[in-house]
């Protein structure tokens, strides 16, 4: 009898112990450091594209949005911005949009980038690193693929091949 | 389930070295050695049931033996953490892959793959101290629970092998026996000893809450490590960087968008000769006048945001308060606190030129270009206008030769001008770099003359937020007060029985043998009972091997 108690109480001490050991460990290392997720909604947020138009993600529901976050200077986001903008127009038919959140540049440098490039999508400015801490974005360029319902499906960082874009794109259409 | 029963009377359970309640040794072994007092000979559960897996467990983490070895282990790879520095102490820019292997050479390259440059944040390193965590409360519960037990149960009266067993002990001849313990009871009492009696014997002990020090440190020892895990609960604990230039706003990190923080100004004051304190001076001159930093200050403007979060939309802003953050002296808000701990002085945030004839020297008007958010289009009058074609905020040259910019901020700033007249209205194109200007169209009339750099200062802030400071601060006190307890108290415990007419005296105590046989010393001065024998300083001298009983302190 004595002896069945003691090892109740010891199971049941060792597995307060087990779990507390366990949420340390899990939250440290199998939860997501980014404040956006895969399969989380994307916040919203409003910026002001270069031709002075506002662009507010929430009123993208009903579309897939390809979110992408880069700078002028970075050479990876250089490679893959011509593919982004060759796709545009054909899945923007379908229900795809394309939005580059630049990272608080100054206007004239964006412009000068988008027009040697013929870029056509929109180019919002994240002047305050407001989305930037919003999406917690670390390394240059990250793209977040959002379905139709807001939701994030997908975080790519780093440089993407034509095919890749695609693909993503595909991955998002309504 | 075995049990002992002693020729007292009393049950004990299975695995006690000596009765509970009278202290005759149960397992009698060849010899009269001393008893090992630890834990008063009480059975440590974890080592008398080993049945089923759950038991095998709590065996293990019970183990000093194991619970020294992995503080061990934590302390070697602690220390292997300081050979070369942590990753987050290395240029932030650089691939670490590479920094280690250029700056160390093999044994850093052999340092970062084994992954020792984030080491206080690896997976085993965390497990580590977390079952360092899991052995401090097996082991303290396996002890705890018998040796209270045991405290509880002794009786006054011991048997004579308990007694003759101990380090201290005699045997004495006494005309009066009543008046003899009538006495040493009333001088136990006046030397503060709980006594107890029984049948003419005597049992006087004092300070036993000393033996529960240990597992007050423990517990509190415990409650650090559960603050410091709660530390990985969202929310919980913050601590984030911040950079912010004098005449900006920007959002707080760490806040969600709902604090913003203007900085007016940054101050940075040396001690200086002839200003300070004549006190000073012999410092100020053998380190230098305006060497020695004397505050470094922010003023700052906190604002709260209003209405709903949205990023990327202007915020609209409410002023909680000004505050000049200085070093220790931290904003504090909301449970926030914004410290003061970096700076960088004099970032470039506007530069100036003067459209000039290169000839004559005749200018026409100046241009300030803001570093942060040029404007493209310049307009000096008279005909005279600039354009600024390309600016390169990092500027440097590519792989393809091709001018580009390393970053966005203005460490090396270049522009590319097209300079208008009303003698040049196609207009002439020039590169403009720091000491550096290049006419790519050929020989241009004019040009952009540097006349001047404007600069601000940039302040370096913490952002910290921590609910679990004051859990670790009651942790660090019981820790305190055990270790006090444990350390500044002694159990001290004198048994005085009749046996067979004769005087005997035993005695224990956790530690400082010394002070108990100076108290024992003053204790029978006069009263013709001899003072007990140290049985184990005599063994030593008698070289006899065999009796270096552990004496423990627990």
């Amino acid at each position: 009898m004595k002896k069945q108690q003691r090892l109740v109480m010891r199971t049941v001490i060792l597995l307060v112990l087990l779990a507390a050991v366990g949420y340390t460990i899990y939250a440290n290392f199998f939860t997501e450091k980014q404040a956006v997720a895969v399969g989380t909604t994307a916040p919203d947020f409003v910026l002001t594209d270069l031709k002075g138009r506002e662009h507010r993600l929430s009123d993208y529901r009903g579309k897939g949005v390809f979110l992408n976050f880069w700078g002028t200077w970075c050479k990876p986001c250089e490679r893959e911005m011509p593919y982004m903008n060759e796709l545009y127009p054909l899945y923007q038919k379908q229900g795809v949009e394309i939005l580059a959140v630049n990272v608080g540049e100054p206007k004239l440098s964006v412009e000068k980038f988008a027009e040697r490039f013929g870029l056509t999508f929109p180019i919002v400015i994240d002047r305050q690193d407001q989305v930037l801490n919003a999406y917690n974005v670390g390394p240059l360029p990250t793209t977040f693929l959002i379905d139709k319902n807001g939701e994030v499906k997908k975080i790519i960082t780093g440089t993407m091949t034509k095919a890749d874009i695609q693909r993503h794109l595909e991955s998002i259409k309504p | 389930m075995k049990q002992v029963k002693c020729e007292c009377g009393h049950v004990n359970p299975h695995g006690t070295a000596f009765c509970e309640s009278c202290g005759k040794p149960l397992e009698e072994r060849a010899g009269k050695t001393l008893l090992d007092m630890r834990y008063e000979g009480s059975a440590r559960r974890s080592q008398t049931y080993k049945r089923t897996f759950i038991d095998q467990i709590w065996a293990f983490f019970s183990s000093v033996k194991v619970g020294v070895a992995l503080i061990v282990i934590t302390l070697i790879a602690s220390a292997i953490g300081t050979i070369f520095p942590q990753q987050m102490y290395i240029p932030p820019n650089v691939d670490p892959a590479k920094y280690y292997k250029q700056q160390y050479g093999w044994a850093g390259k052999l340092y970062y793959e084994l992954g020792f440059n984030n080491l206080y944040g690896s997976w085993w390193y965390i497990l580590l101290i977390a079952l360092i965590g899991v052995s401090l409360v097996i082991c303290s519960l396996d002890r705890v629970v018998p040796l209270y037990r045991a405290l509880k149960r002794q009786g006054v009266k011991r048997h004579p092998h308990f007694l003759e067993r101990q380090r201290l002990f005699g045997v004495s001849h006494v005309s009066d026996l009543d008046k003899t313990m009538a006495v040493l009871k009333e001088r136990l009492a006046a030397r503060r000893y709980h006594v107890r009696e029984e049948d003419g014997h005597l049992l006087a002990e004092k300070g036993r809450f000393s033996r529960w020090g240990p597992y007050v440190n423990h517990i509190g020892l415990i409650i650090f490590l559960i603050g410091v895990m709660l530390r990985s609960v969202p929310g919980m604990y913050i601590d984030r960087v911040m950079w912010i230039p004098e005449g900006e706003t920007k959002e707080i990190p760490g806040t969600n968008g709902r604090y913003f923080l203007k900085s007016e100004k940054f101050i940075f004051e040396t001690y200086e000769k002839g200003k300070d304190n004549e006190v000073f001076n012999a410092a100020i001159d053998r380190v230098g006048n305006g060497m020695i930093a004397k505050n470094y200050q922010t003023n700052v403007v906190l604002y709260k945001r209003v209405g709903p979060v949205i990023p990327g939309a202007k915020p609209k802003l409410e002023k909680v308060k000004e505050y000049p953050i200085r070093v220790n002296e931290p904003l504090e808000f909301d449970h926030y606190a914004l410290y003061q701990v970096d700076f960088r002085l004099n970032e470039p945030k506007a530069m100036s030129f003067q459209l000039a004839d290169k000839q004559s020297g005749k200018t026409f008007g100046t241009v300030t270009v803001d570093l942060y958010d040029p404007k493209e289009l310049y307009n000096l009058g008279h005909g005279y206008r600039v354009e600024l074609l390309s600016y390169f905020p990092d500027f440097e040259f590519d792989e393809d030769g091709d001018p580009s910019t390393k970053s966005r901020v203005p460490n090396n700033p270049a522009f590319v001008f097209k300079m208008y007249a009303p003698d040049r209205p196609k207009g002439e194109v020039s590169f403009v770099a720091i000491q550096q200007t290049i006419e790519p169209f050929g020989n241009n009339k004019y040009k952009m003359a540097f006349v001047g750099l404007e600069t601000r200062n940039v302040s370096g802030l913490t952002v910290r937020r921590d609910f679990t400071l004051w859990i670790l601060g009651v942790g660090g006190a019981i820790f305190m007060i055990g270790l006090i307890q444990g350390m500044y108290w002694n159990h001290r415990r004198i048994w005085v029985q009749r046996v067979n007419g004769e005087l005997w005296i035993a005695a224990h105590t956790n530690k400082n043998w010394f002070g108990l046989k100076n108290e024992l010393r003053r204790l029978l001065d006069g009263t013709g009972v001899n003072m007990p024998a140290d049985q184990l300083e005599e063994g030593k001298q008698a070289g006899q091997g065999g009796q270096a009983h552990g004496h423990g302190t627990a």
